[in-house]
């Protein structure tokens, strides 16, 4: 009985393996199922904004253009990898995050192309909560920031201020730019966008004071008030090479990219996506109701497409 | 992300030679303990060795490795991430051999997802009770009912708290990671268990499979095998076949001599004995192996979901970014429930299979058994026919509940109550502070001011003493491999948080063992909670650490703990339990205390099943070194988990390589010399 048992399962194995190494001997299969024609891939990274971007794009080509459309999780660097090998179509909001795999597959390899300005103003600085910035206004320039250094203290930093760094994947230069300036804080990164955002909002209902690294749009700038602290004004390829940047941040048109074959295809689908530009206003209402009032991405997509006709009509393709 | 690996720790505990008398001093408690302490060389050696350590680190004042001593290994990496990139479509390793397992990958998962799709949520329910049913015996036994009941349970469960859809994809993952898991598990575990040879060689590699994060190889499986399924399923593999080949082969190598023996003298050929003997012996270990490997690739379900495969993963990474506790949570419970429903499933057949084996089966059962997987053949065919028309095929919306709100709610709840203001004991926020200053922060300045060549003689001195010189060398070249990648201070930083998870898994865990060992009632009502910690994705409850303690090293180490404790709790308990009852009869005919009893018999019997733990606790805490890196832990994690994001091989696979020589470091000595197998 055992032993039959066994056999029958080894046998059944073999099998399996025989078949999957005759399968084996010519050449793969290079190109991948992926958004070829069936049906378009947008890489969505997990931040909410994002999250918006991919619904309101989503609800209006099934609906309107009858396309089936697949959202899938991706980081940045993750999506530029699915854009080259053609298993994601899109992305819709790029912070340009990966220079370099942006000038190899853009520039060098000319697999990935640009779809134009997202409409969206993306600005990263460097922040701390009114409530603090109010008492102490002059705290607003980076100059007076060592002498409230103490007021920022923790046990994780120690003798310094403790800065709340970004996630690993954002465009940052903050610890840099620290040591540059001579600030008297220790840079601590978050481990992850829903990390940092958890422990801002954990300082904000205490009413403690924190600095950290903050950006728009963010869904959570309707439920919290921030102060930005003015850094030194920002200039092209100031931050570079990053050991020696002194500078700001670059207030950045975030752009769309497409995979130059779905690109070239000009089908309805991909006229739309690169027709397709909004408000920071617009992202942040859907966003909002996303992660704000705990709505489902593809209602909060309705709900603003409803509303907002004359906006969306003109991503249509013309017929 | 490593996971539990209870039925190695138990095979650790039952398979271990009986060290010898003269090995280490037996009993330190012993009377005069002091003085036996003291004419011991080997403790003379660690004092000597903890001296030096001090001195040379109150002189020096920084032990920074040599800045002459490093190796460039950016270059190399970045060199190999180009190639890769540059030749993904061109190089015959790919079009020949590395596609084609992507492809296969892909297409196998794609199947098993749209077979569900078209067996719609009557079929798949139907099917899969029935499967359970099977497995369990098909007949009416309590055993046969209770699988089936348990499967129809977490089926409806999912549907009901609207995660169906994402159940089927993530149980696609699965049934296709697990098959591909147990295949190459059982290979490569045939090949440890019949050679001496290939088994020393694959036990390092065994041992950086497991302690490896998936962070740092996702990267260059990203690379090789594109974004979405395929690198998810490799990913898996990787991390879940080690424990059933392991097992496996611990299985064949334990066969009962005598039957072997046996066989031998009626004539039969090695072939012929492997088949006959050996392998049915080894049935059991591997049932457990199988049931391991489960386990493990649930456990990367959620990091499947970083690199673009769907599931319940995405759910919560999705929830995750929106700060929807709530959600994530749902999804985390459906994930537990999958783990419940496949860990009773293989359990049943597996004590099947041993009840066949002992009383044999009638022609009856064997033909019923066989019927019964007939019938779900043909209802798989006739489902996947006319499913869809059997209604929706999604779990009806009417039928579901909405949980995550409520689940939000008594979480927020939970973590705002205790997490500060609370009278007297001041809640768990200025407990974390406290930690930090009075542990972490120490530990980690003490191990960046010691020189690092003190810090290798303490280790070479602790794995001599603890274990072997073999270990002791290992440990040493561990430290000067993360020395010469350039990682050293990131190292010690993690290090001295490993450190501080230690303490704390190993005081929770010794202490809720004795009691679960000593009062069963508190055993059977930790079982489940034990259960989910072990299960529950890590993910889940990152949002909520948070919450409670801040953005900080002390939430890395909360989330360890709650991750390394179950294991340490098992082996301590088990321990306790298997104390020779002689011992514990004579100490209570002599009247001793139950307090008398616990110190002085049952404690120091089960003295090295404790070790175990410790040595287990090591292990895993360390493996959740990447996820602290999420929650603020920094160092060595921040780094992988910045690799992975930012595309960046230079980065991630050095420290997850560091994180690795620390691994094996701790392991080789915290491990005592007898638990291991000689080499």
């Amino acid at each position: 009985m055992q032993k039959k048992q066994i056999r029958t399962t080894l046998v059944a194995g073999i099998g399996i393996l025989g078949a999957l190494s005759l399968s084996a001997c010519g050449a793969a299969d290079t190109s991948s199922s992926g958004g070829k024609d069936d049906k378009v891939v947008l890489a969505e990274p997990s931040w909410v904004g994002a999250q918006a971007n991919a619904a309101v794009v989503k609800k209006l080509m099934e609906d309107e253009l009858d396309v089936k459309v697949e959202a899938k999780q991706m980081d940045e660097p993750v999506a530029f990898d699915a854009l080259d090998s053609g298993k994601a179509d899109a992305i819709l909001e790029d912070w340009h995050g990966v220079p370099k795999k942006q000038k190899k597959y853009v520039d060098e390899k000319k697999t990935v192309v640009s779809g134009g300005d997202l409409g969206v103003v993306g600005h990263i600085g460097w922040f701390v909560p009114k409530y603090y910035a109010d008492k102490h206004p002059d705290i607003k320039n980076w100059k007076n920031l060592n002498k409230y250094a103490k007021d920022f203290r923790t046990s994780e930093s120690g003798d310094k201020g403790h800065f709340i760094g970004a996630a690993p994947s954002y465009s940052q230069h903050d610890k840099e730019l620290i040591k540059n300036l001579k600030l008297d804080y220790k840079h601590i990164p978050s481990g992850a966008e829903a990390a940092q955002l958890k422990e801002i909002q954990r300082l904000y209902n205490a009413k403690k004071p924190f600095l950290t690294y903050w950006w728009e749009p963010q869904w959570m700038n309707n439920k919290i008030d921030m102060t930005e602290i003015e850094l030194p004004k920002y200039t092209p390829g100031c931050e570079e090479p990053p050991a020696k940047a002194k500078c700001g941040y670059e207030t950045n048109q975030l752009e769309k990219f497409l995979n130059a074959d779905f690109a070239k295809g000009n089908s309805d689908a991909a006229k739309f996506i690169k027709n397709f530009k909004w408000t920071t206003k617009d992202q942040n209402e859907v966003a909002g109701n996303i992660a704000g009032k705990k709505m489902k991405p593809e209602d909060a997509a309705e709900k603003w497409i409803k509303a907002n006709k004359s906006t969306w009509e003109k991503w249509l393709p013309k017929k | 992300m490593s996971t539990p690996t209870i039925p190695e720790q138990g095979e650790k505990v039952t398979d271990a030679p009986a060290p010898k008398a003269d090995e280490r001093p037996e009993q330190p408690s012993a009377p005069g303990g002091l003085a036996v302490l003291a004419r011991d060389p080997k403790v003379l050696a660690v004092l000597f060795a903890l001296l030096v350590v001090v001195v040379s680190a109150a002189v020096t004042g920084s032990g920074v490795w040599p800045g002459g001593w490093t190796v460039d290994i950016k270059t190399p990496l970045n060199d190999l991430d180009n190639w890769l990139v540059d030749n993904r479509e061109k190089s015959p390793i790919f079009l020949y051999f590395l596609l084609h397992i992507s492809n296969s990958a892909e297409s196998s998962v794609d199947a098993i997802v749209s077979l569900f799709d078209a067996m719609g949520w009557v079929g798949v329910t139907v099917v899969g009770t029935l499967v359970g049913w099977a497995a369990g015996g098909s007949d009416l036994s309590r055993r046969a009912l209770r699988t089936g009941a348990t499967t129809l349970g977490v089926f409806v469960a999912c549907g009901v708290l609207e995660m169906w859809e994402a159940t089927m994809e993530t149980l696609a993952l699965m049934t296709v990671a697990v098959f591909a898991s147990a295949v190459l598990g059982l290979l490569l575990g045939l090949g440890a268990g019949l050679s001496d040879r290939f088994e020393k060689m694959l036990r390092p590699v065994f041992d950086t499979m497991q302690v490896m994060p998936a962070f740092a190889y996702l990267l260059p499986l990203l690379l090789m095998f594109g974004v979405g399924v395929p690198s998810a399923l490799i990913a898996t593999v990787i991390y879940a076949a080690p424990p059933m080949a392991r097992l496996t082969s611990l299985g064949l190598r334990s066969a009962d001599p005598a039957a072997l023996e046996a066989s031998a003298s009626l004539g039969a050929s090695s072939w012929q004995r492997l088949w006959t003997a050996r392998l049915p012996l080894a049935r059991k270990q591997m049932m457990l192996g199988l049931n391991q490997a489960i386990m493990m690739c649930l456990s990367m379900v959620v990091l499947a979901s970083l690199i673009g495969s769907e599931g319940l993963g995405d759910e919560i990474y999705q929830a995750l970014g929106s700060l929807d506790v709530g959600t994530a949570l749902t999804a985390g419970v459906a994930v537990v429930l999958i783990a419940v429903l496949l860990d009773r499933t293989t359990a049943a057949a597996g004590e099947r299979l041993d009840a066949t084996v002992n009383v044999g089966a009638t022609k009856l059962m064997t033909r019923v058994r066989l019927a019964v997987w007939g019938l779900v053949l043909v209802l798989i065919g006739v489902f996947s026919a006319i499913g869809s028309s059997l209604g929706e095929r999604e779990w009806p919306e009417a039928w579901t509940v909405d949980l995550t709100r409520p689940l939000q709610d008594a979480v927020d709840w939970l973590t705002d109550t205790i997490g500060s203001g609370v009278p007297v004991v001041g809640g768990t926020e200025v407990w974390a502070h406290g930690f930090t200053d009075y542990m972490l922060n120490p530990l980690r300045s003490g191990l960046l001011t010691t020189p690092w060549w003190a810090l290798a003689l303490l280790v070479a001195v602790v794995g001599w003493v603890v274990s072997t010189w073999r270990a002791a060398l290992t440990g040493v070249i561990c430290l000067g491999l993360i020395g010469v990648m350039g990682l050293w201070e990131k190292s010690m930083d993690t290090f001295s948080q490993v450190l501080g998870g230690l303490v704390v898994t190993v005081a929770i865990g010794i202490l809720f063992g004795i009691l679960a060992a000593r009062i069963e009632r508190v055993e059977r009502m930790m079982r489940p909670v034990l259960d989910t910690m072990q299960t529950m994705p890590q993910f889940v409850y990152l949002i909520p650490v948070i919450a409670l303690v801040g953005l900080s090293r002390s939430a890395g180490i909360i989330a360890a703990v709650i991750y390394a404790c179950p294991a340490v709790i098992r082996i301590t308990a088990q321990g306790l339990r298997y104390v020779d009852p002689a011992a514990m009869e004579a100490s209570r005919s002599l009247g001793a205390t139950g307090r008398q009893q616990l110190l002085g018999v049952q404690l120091p019997l089960a003295r090295k099943s404790l070790l175990v733990g410790v040595n287990q606790g090591v292990v895993l805490v360390l493996s959740m070194v990447v996820i602290a890196g999420l929650i603020g832990g920094g160092a060595l994690g921040y780094d992988v988990v910045q690799g992975l994001s930012k595309g960046d091989l230079s980065q991630g696979l050095p420290a997850g390589v560091a994180i690795v020589c620390l691994g094996i470091m701790l392991d080789r000595i915290s491990q005592p010399a007898g638990a291991r197998p000689r080499e």
